[in-house]
Formats: structure tokens, C-alpha cells, sequence
């Protein structure tokens, strides 16, 4: 599904990446750990075309998608969470789903300025759609909260939700359990397994263990820019090495 | 739904008070004064799309007036063209420059955003100061026609009025739609988050440019409004003060409210006849103004008002249903 080829990103003298190579399976559910500062946020930011890459590849089947802008790999069906949660804060819960369905709508300025029979149509789907989506992630009874006033832990929820409404191949979350409570994190994977039931494929930046090995098929770390280990969370667990990096030996 | 309908009976009411209100008012002075506010409503919507959904400053709008109102002066007073066909034109010239010069200028942000758009809006009010052969330079250009409609000339108050108000109204309504559209959210996701709305699929350059042309489009309709209707224009109406009071309208009204662009429209329409005894220190009153507002009122005056209607209103019906 998703390729990541020896990509490596320096910033100014810094190695933030080192020939980076893993793969991640259609319909899998691929977590990337490791110590702070190891790059898996960047990482991110490079799939999901935030940042170029200094060199190597990232693929999306066959197709090469490196260099590719934000909005087309949405358009291609790769989307994001955020580390630090980036909701539309000044818009409802509902509007803030309703952005995710910008790639599935396509009403220009006049046709939405002159209310086209189109787009009133298409308006209705929108909403229809984006209501569906807090139905499954279980937000709809908060539809007209202006997302600023959510809890922490639902606009945790919320930003799957719109993400989830960009009905992706992918979806990259990064530290989606970061801030929650225990309950918090079990309802999440729940959640997790149950989008990936639903046939989307998940990457996970994590640094919930318990979160990671219970939800995970299979896990790459890794460590100062460099990929320590690949393998699945049996393997990981039992991994000389990686147990050095976490102990800060090595 | 009921949102949606709760907007049709505000905009129909609207609507109506200013069909009527010409009715009720003795004298041209009082409809003077409502053919200005309609045309800074124009402006101030207009204005109001740029910064108040997509979050995009422009300290230079009031270029794209000026442009509007000399295109229309020139191309009617020097080569004889109708009113009409040159709005057109006007409004076709001033979004091309927006779009032109729009996908460089909004790549910036912020403070450097607003130095991009302050600059453009000084380079024209030189152009129009200095091209004396063709705009008449300083002491300005004068006999320029009234609209018309068939027999029917705009040359007095009530005509103008109906004609501006009219148009005005159109494009309330119109940007009402357009905010309540997806491209109205995606503009606002652009404002509160333009990295996460990029990574939900929204082309944030290309919206952004869009916007930019829309707004300098209706802000040259308004230009040429302002032409055919004042007969005379001078680039002192177009310079930096102008779009500095063009975006204390928008804040003092409320960014991201139609109607709010209405009332900072009105307010700053009527407060310099009320600060005439203050000659030119009327500036800080605007100033103080400005400061109250970001300080205790950032919603802007609308903000306020809907506030208080729904503090009236939760008296009156105590907890009786409220919907939203």
C-alpha cells in the first residue's frame, strides 16, 4: 500500500532521517515508535507532503508520491492527524467534519454563491455524510458544539472523524492516545481496529506500549533518524536492541 | 433547517427595512447618507470575505475602489462609454489584477501580508495621482455620467439609493450563500488551520487567490458606484486612511458576519459626521475605538448584539426550546 524508499531528511546539520525504508500493508495497522526525537514526526510530515524529503522515495502503490502537496494526496486518499490536535476551533464539530468531504464535493465560488440546484444537492450529502462519520466515531450527539469547546479527549476523536471523512486508503495518526485517560485510550482502540476493519489502512505514531502492541500488526522503530527494528510486536518486544534504545544504553 | 430558514426571515426582514426606509425619511441629506453606507457596506463585505473568513489582511483595499471608480471615470468621461459596460470592465480589470498579483502576495503572511497588500495599495494611489493626462492627477476627474436604466437616469438621491442598495443587497446575499457553502468552511478552516485544511484537501493557494479576485472584483463594482454617483472622484477617497477605516468596519462590525459588515459599514459611515467638531482628531477616536473593540468585543459588534438578543431572549422564554 503505502512504500517509504531510503528516504532522508537533513535539516541545516541535522540528520533528522537516515535512509528510512520500511513497507506498510494494505489493510494493516502499522505502528512506528520510538524515543523522542527520533523522527517519526517528521516522517509524517514528509508522506503527507508537509515537508520535502533531501532524498528517497515515498510510493503509494506503484505510483511515486514524493514531493506531491498536502491537498493532492488527500485528493489520492492519504490523510493525518496532529500530534498537538489541529481542529477548526471556531467551527462546529458537524463543520469541522464537513471540510473532511472537500475532496469529495466540487461546487466552485459561483455555483455555491448562486445556490445551483447542484450544490444544494450536494450540500445535503455533505451533511448527510459528515453526520454519518460522528455516528461511527460516536461524536454525533455534539454535532453543533463549536469544536474549541470539546473535551481534549473528543477533539482527539473529532480530528479521526474528519480525517475518516476523506474516506482514505490511509490514515497516518500521530499520537492519537497523547493527553488521554486509560478509558479514553481503550475506546480509541477500539475505534482504530474498528476503521481498519472497515478496510483503511493505519499508521501509528505512538508512545502508549500497551496502546501500540495491543492494536498493531506490525511495528517499525525507530531510533535517532535510523530504522533500529521492524517486526511484529512479539518480535519488537523481544528485540536486544530496541530494549537498549529505550533504556538509553546504546 | 431552521438555521437555514431563521436566515431567510433575517435577510427578507433586512431586505425590506431598506426598501422602506427611503419612505420615512424627510430631506436627501438622511438618504445621502444611506447611498454611503451602501457603498462601504459593498466594500466592507467585500473586504470582509478576504479577512474575516479566509484570515487573509489587506491593508490596500481600497486600490481595488479606486481602480473600479477610474476605470470607470476615464473609459466614460474620456472615451464615451456606457455606465454599465464599464462597471463590467472595471470589475473585470480590478479581479485580474487581484488574480495576477494574488498567487506571489498571498504566499505571505501575517505582518508581511499586510506590508505585500499596504504597498500595492500606496503604488496605485500614486498611479492615480501622478498619470495627470489620464486621470486628472491631484485636483481629480469630474463630469462623470449618472447610470441609467432605459429612460431612467440615477441622478438624484432616492434613485441612487434604490440602485446601490439594490446591488448591495444582491451581494449580501450572495456572500451570505457563498459562507454558508463548503467554500465558505474551507475558508474558514484556511483561518483557523490553513496546515490542517491543506491535509483535508483543501487547495488553500488556489482558494485563497479566489477569494482575493472575488473581493477585489465587488470592491470595483463599489468603485464604480461610487463614480457614476458622486460624478466626481479624487484620489484623496482611495488612499492608505481609506483602507485603514475599510478594516476597522470590518472588525468594529464583527469579522466573519455579513450583517456585522453592514453595521461597522453604518457606524463608520456616521460617526465622522457626528466628529466634525474634533476636525482632524477624529483619527483617535477611531483608534480608541479599534482598541475597545479587539479588547472587549473581538467578535465585533454583532457578536454583541446577538449576545444581548439571546440574553433578552432566554428571559423572555426561560429555557423555552432554544434551538442553537
Amino acid at each position: 500500500m503505502l512504500r517509504i524508499k531510503n528516504i532522508t531528511k537533513i535539516f541545516g546539520g541535522l540528520t533528522a532521517l537516515e535512509d528510512v525504508s520500511f513497507e506498510v500493508k494494505d489493510g494493516s495497522i502499522t505502528g512506528v515508535i520510538g524515543p523522542n526525537g527520533a523522527g517519526k514526526t517528521t516522517l509524517f510530515n514528509i508522506v503527507t507532503g508537509l515537508y520535502s524529503q533531501t532524498s528517497g522515495d515515498v510510493y503509494l502503490g506503484d505510483k511515486n508520491i514524493s514531493f506531491f502537496a498536502p491537498e493532492t494526496l488527500a485528493g489520492m486518499g492519504i490523510v493525518r492527524t496532529f500530534q498537538n490536535v489541529e481542529l477548526f476551533s471556531e467551527m462546529t464539530v458537524l463543520e469541522n467534519v464537513m471540510v473532511g468531504l472537500h475532496t469529495k464535493s466540487k461546487s466552485g465560488i459561483i455555483s455555491c454563491a448562486f445556490k445551483l440546484p447542484g450544490q444544494i444537492k450536494e450540500e445535503k450529502y455533505i451533511k448527510e455524510k459528515a453526520m454519518h462519520w460522528l455516528e461511527f466515531t460516536g461524536l454525533a450527539d455534539h454535532a453543533d458544539i463549536e469544536a474549541a469547546n470539546l473535551p481534549f479527549g473528543k477533539g482527539r476523536i473529532l480530528e479521526i472523524s474528519r480525517a475518516l471523512a476523506v474516506e482514505p486508503q490511509v490514515i497516518l495518526m500521530d499520537e492519537p492516545a497523547a493527553g488521554l485517560n486509560s478509558l479514553e485510550t481503550s475506546q480509541l482502540a477500539m475505534l482504530i481496529k474498528r476503521i481498519r476493519q472497515s478496510g483503511i489502512t493505519i499508521v501509528l505514531v505512538e508512545h502508549d506500549m500497551e496502546l501500540v502492541m495491543n492494536v498493531c500488526d506490525s511495528i517499525v522503530v525507530l531510533n535517532l533518524g535510523k530504522k533500529l527494528a521492524e517486526g511484529t510486536p512479539r518480535e519488537i518486544q523481544e528485540n536486544q536492541e530496541v530494549i537498549a534504545a529505550y533504556l538509553g544504553e546504546g | 433547517m431552521t438555521k437555514e430558514k431563521r436566515e431567510i426571515i433575517i435577510f427578507s426582514i433586512f431586505t425590506l427595512a431598506v426598501l422602506i426606509i427611503p419612505f420615512f425619511l424627510r430631506g436627501s441629506y438622511y438618504l445621502n447618507v444611506l447611498v454611503f453606507i451602501g457603498i462601504n457596506t459593498l466594500l466592507a463585505v467585500a473586504l470582509n470575505l478576504l479577512l474575516g473568513y479566509a484570515g487573509q489582511i489587506s491593508l490596500g483595499h481600497a486600490a481595488f475602489f479606486g481602480l473600479g471608480a477610474y476605470i470607470s471615470g476615464v473609459l466614460t468621461t474620456r472615451f464615451g462609454l456606457d455606465p454599465w459596460l464599464v462597471l463590467v470592465i472595471a470589475a473585470a480589470a480590478s479581479g485580474s489584477l487581484a488574480f495576477i498579483i494574488g498567487f506571489p502576495i498571498l504566499k505571505l503572511k501575517g505582518h508581511y501580508l499586510a506590508m505585500a497588500t499596504l504597498g500595492l495599495g500606496i503604488i496605485m494611489y500614486i498611479i492615480f495621482n501622478e498619470t495627470v493626462a489620464v486621470t486628472g492627477g491631484p485636483s481629480g476627474l469630474s463630469g462623470i455620467p449618472n447610470m441609467h436604466l432605459g429612460a431612467l437616469i440615477f441622478d438624484n438621491d432616492m434613485n441612487n439609493y434604490y440602485l446601490i442598495w439594490i446591488i448591495t443587497l444582491i451581494v449580501m446575499l450572495l456572500s451570505i450563500n457563498l459562507s454558508q457553502s463548503r467554500i465558505g468552511r474551507a475558508l474558514r478552516a484556511i483561518h483557523n488551520s490553513e496546515v490542517a485544511a491543506r491535509v483535508m484537501g483543501v487547495n488553500a493557494r488556489i482558494l485563497k487567490v479566489q477569494i482575493f479576485t472575488v473581493s477585489a472584483l465587488i470592491s470595483a463594482v463599489a468603485g464604480s458606484l461610487y463614480a457614476h454617483t458622486m460624478t466626481f472622484i479624487s484620489p484623496a477617497s482611495f488612499g492608505f486612511n481609506f483602507s485603514v477605516e475599510l478594516v476597522t468596519m470590518v472588525i468594529i462590525g464583527g469579522l466573519g458576519s455579513i450583517y456585522g459588515s453592514f453595521l461597522g459599514a453604518a457606524i463608520l459611515t456616521v460617526l465622522p459626521e457626528f466628529l466634525r467638531v474634533l476636525q482632524d482628531f477624529d483619527i483617535i477616536v477611531y483608534g480608541l475605538l479599534l482598541i475597545i473593540m479587539t479588547m472587549y468585543l473581538p467578535g465585533g459588534l454583532i457578536n454583541g448584539l446577538q449576545k444581548i438578543v439571546e440574553f433578552a431572549a432566554g428571559k423572555v422564554g426561560k429555557r423555552g426550546g432554544s434551538g442553537a
